[in-house]
């Protein structure tokens, strides 16, 4: 969360709602929105870390607005991100661990739990298939769509090979 | 046992056992599964699980070795090639990974031909070629011969022939296994649909896309049933996309 509210703050300074709504624009309803609370806490903690600043905004009729801008750090930092390559394709390490020590700690058998993450999976895909049929998302949206479910054919994939590997 | 009603197809303890150069292979080691009318069912699995040859056999091109298969009330494990042929013809639509158009035939005479054979008069098999044709946006492609034709647009093809004689099944065997993804979503697209309109399919795929779905999802591991499980959007929102790829928290 945090990197994304920075480069949101890169073009111009912006207070907390402007940027939800921001990023309600940018990734529609594939993304569910961070509510307002953590778009806030997340602000002060980048102003406490010297990578935003705060100035106070008094209104007449209204509570004060804290509109935050990047500060020469927060640039640095941004532009840190953005030039380096991003984490490589992570796993399902928790389902993993369940698989792999599973057995270990008494636990139902593995057939089982491979039937039940498949479904889960499936189910998964089911919604998302839904939605990449929806007409009206933009690109960016349906982009996202179609990159969860490319990941969850690799992770059933996967899923058959320790099936096959266990079994 | 009574089936029930509206029972389409079932097989009972099917098993197939193929010669081997190393001896037999269990193929299919009692398989049950039943397919209501209408229903669509999805058969996944790894390779060598049996999906593929437990399509063929429920439609007739692999003899059972052992065990039953149902179709429309009717017992039909134990008929000829010959009255396989004409059941086929009639009942059973079949998709396959490889398009298998008759390539010296146009697009619509591969069509049409299927109608006739499926008992359809002149006439009838005309308009439901027009129909389908129409349907699946490939009027325009009528006259060409197959092979002029995308891998995509052949591919509809071959799901326009497969339900021209308004078959009761359609079985299709990796049906997108050969086309890219915007292809493989129309191809998903125009099966959901007939479905919508009460074509019972059976699909084997290895595309959790195509699987997903079904009403059914089968999984079929060294010739059995693994699983057997009904395919439910998750409940409640937000959508799972943003979850998948772990760009929340």
């Amino acid at each position: 969360m945090r990197l994304p509210l920075l480069a949101l703050l890169a073009k111009e300074p912006a207070h907390g709602y402007q940027l939800k709504t921001l990023l309600e624009r940018t990734f529609g309803e594939a993304y569910p929105s961070p509510n307002i609370g953590q778009i806030y806490v997340t602000l002060q903690r980048l102003a406490k870390d010297g990578l935003v600043s705060c100035q106070e905004v008094v209104q007449t009729s209204r509570p004060t607005k804290r509109v935050y801008e990047l500060t020469p750090e927060g640039r640095d930092a941004l532009a840190t991100w953005l030039d380096e390559p991003s984490d490589g394709p992570r796993i399902r390490d928790d389902f993993f661990m369940k698989l792999a020590l599973g057995p270990l700690a008494g636990a139902s058998d593995r057939m089982a739990l491979i039937n039940r993450q498949r479904r889960h999976y499936l189910n998964l895909m089911r919604g998302l298939s839904g939605m990449a049929q929806e007409p009206g998302y933009g690109k960016i949206p349906r982009l996202l769509i179609e990159g969860a479910m490319l990941h969850l054919q690799a992770d059933l994939d996967w899923l058959e090979r320790c099936q096959q590997e266990l079994m | 046992m009574k089936p029930p009603a509206d029972e389409l197809m079932r097989t009972a303890g099917l098993i197939k056992v193929f010669d081997g150069d190393g001896g037999p292979v269990h193929a299919l080691r009692g398989v049950d599964l039943s397919l209501a009318a209408g229903e669509f069912v999805a058969v996944m699995g790894p390779s060598g699980s049996g999906k593929s040859t437990l399509l063929h056999t429920i439609g007739g091109l692999e003899p059972a070795t052992r065990g039953e298969i149902w179709l429309d009330g009717r017992r039909v494990d134990g008929l000829s090639q010959a009255q396989w042929a004409m059941l086929r013809r009639r009942s059973i639509g079949f998709v396959f990974q490889t398009f298998n158009l008759v390539s010296t035939m146009t697009v619509a005479d591969n069509v049409e031909l299927a109608a006739l054979l499926g008992g359809a008069t002149r006439h009838e098999a005309r308009e439901r070629r027009e129909e389908l044709l129409g349907e699946l946006n490939l009027s325009a492609k009528a006259g060409a011969a197959p092979t002029r034709l995308s891998g995509g647009e052949q591919q509809r093809v071959a799901v326009a022939r497969a339900l021209a004689s308004k078959p009761r099944l359609l079985l299709a065997d990796e049906p997108t296994g050969n086309l890219d993804s915007s292809n493989s979503a129309d191809v998903l697209r125009l099966l959901g649909r007939f479905h919508r309109r009460g074509q019972a399919i059976l699909l084997v795929t290895h595309d959790a896309r195509a699987a997903s779905l079904a009403d059914r999802v089968i999984s079929l591991f060294d010739g059995m049933v693994a699983d057997d499980a009904e395919v439910r959007p998750p409940l409640g929102l937000p959508p799972a996309a943003a979850g998948v790829l772990r760009l929340s928290g």
